[in-house]
């Protein structure tokens, strides 16, 4: 048995230690908000947190997460009231919205870290998330009216 | 109450035995750790073995399980072709990449399953910032003057050098994963290459070197 505290809940599953963390998520626990994509770190699509670090769950294997703290998109707050997706709300970010899990999961790591990101923080940040919609310009919108929206809160 | 003679006997033998035996495994340690630190200083100059060394290391140096990870820029090279890397993940002030493009949260412990998955160190990173170790574009002659210069080689004596040569990042060079190459020579004849550039001078070959 395996144990993992995922969106500050605890967990026991009886999986194979290789089985990467997307699978676990996804078929055993059914949090279905993390998406499949390439299954090869390439897209974005699966980011989860993991002790905060926006990791790639399709080739994290579950053995990296035991005891670790995991969050994925439906912890990310409490209300859906985190400020990326009151700003993702408000602009309208997604289109077909299958990327947009790992997006605003990769952006949380970036507004936790940088409270006023440029452009190019942006970008350095979110390069690896890939939109096939090509939603791209209404995420940089949203990550900068995100962190307007984070200043105020705080 | 008092013991019986044999008693004491006994433990004085046992206690001369004692004394003897740990001289003797404090000697062999001695003459071995000397035997060690002798073989790390040993250096007998020989500039044509040097610069003959030299020229194998700087073979696997500039492959691309080396270069990769030591490029000019900020974004690491990727594949046999030394392609930048897709992403264009960045190196950050530690090496180990920013925000929510950290090496590790693709690159794990260990190399991922499956042709070109990424591969895996627990330790994977770039060289930081202030300390580039630049590999990409570098001649022999620059290399080498490079990597014996402790301003650019992270403050590395000889010795810790040669020491870096089994490095774990170094060694996994040799176990990049599937559909990638490994450096021209074995870690075994590389390691053999590199501790003689370093034990005969160090020496850096001519400028005109290619």
């Amino acid at each position: 048995m395996i144990n993992l505290t995922i969106n500050k809940k605890n967990y026991e599953v009886d999986v194979d230690p290789n089985t990467p963390l997307l699978w676990v998520l996804r078929d055993t626990l059914g949090l279905v908000g993390t998406k499949y994509g390439c299954g090869v770190a390439q897209c974005g699509a699966c980011v989860v947190h993991l002790n905060g670090e926006a990791v790639r769950s399709c080739v994290t294997k579950v053995s990296r997460a035991v005891d670790q703290k995991v969050v994925t998109i439906e912890g990310l707050s409490e209300n859906n009231d985190h400020p990326l997706q009151k700003a993702w709300m408000e602009l309208d970010v997604p289109q077909c919205g299958y990327c947009q899990s790992g997006q605003i999961m990769s952006a949380a790591v970036l507004l936790r870290e940088n409270k006023n990101p440029t452009d190019q923080d942006i970008y350095n940040a979110m390069e690896g998330n890939i939109c096939r919609c090509g939603t791209y310009l209404r995420i940089q919108k949203a990550i900068k009216l995100a962190a307007e929206i984070q200043r105020k809160d705080l | 109450m008092t013991l019986p003679k044999t008693f004491f006997g006994r433990s004085k033998t046992f206690a001369v035995l004692s004394i003897m035996l740990s001289m003797i495994v404090l000697m062999s340690f001695v003459v071995n750790n000397t035997r060690i630190n002798n073989n790390a200083n040993k250096e007998v100059k020989d500039s044509v073995q040097s610069v003959k060394a030299f020229m194998e290391v700087y073979k696997v140096l500039m492959s691309p399980r080396c270069m990769n990870c030591h490029p000019s820029g900020d974004v690491p090279l990727q594949g046999d072709d030394s392609h930048l890397h897709t992403m264009s993940p960045t190196r950050g002030k530690d090496g180990k990449g920013v925000y929510a493009m950290k090496c590790s949260n693709c690159h794990q412990p260990e190399n991922s399953p499956g042709p070109n998955a990424p591969p895996g160190d627990p330790n994977w990173h770039l060289p930081p910032s202030n300390m580039k170790m630049v590999f990409q574009g570098r001649t022999p002659y620059q290399l080498a003057k490079q990597i014996m210069d402790r301003k650019l080689n992270g403050n590395k004596s000889k010795e810790q050098l040669i020491a870096h040569a089994d490095d774990g990042l170094v060694l996994a060079g040799w176990n990049p994963g599937e559909g990638r190459t490994v450096p021209p020579l074995s870690h075994e004849e590389f390691k053999k290459a590199w501790i003689t550039w370093i034990q005969t001078g160090a020496y850096a070959p001519s400028p005109k070197s290619k």
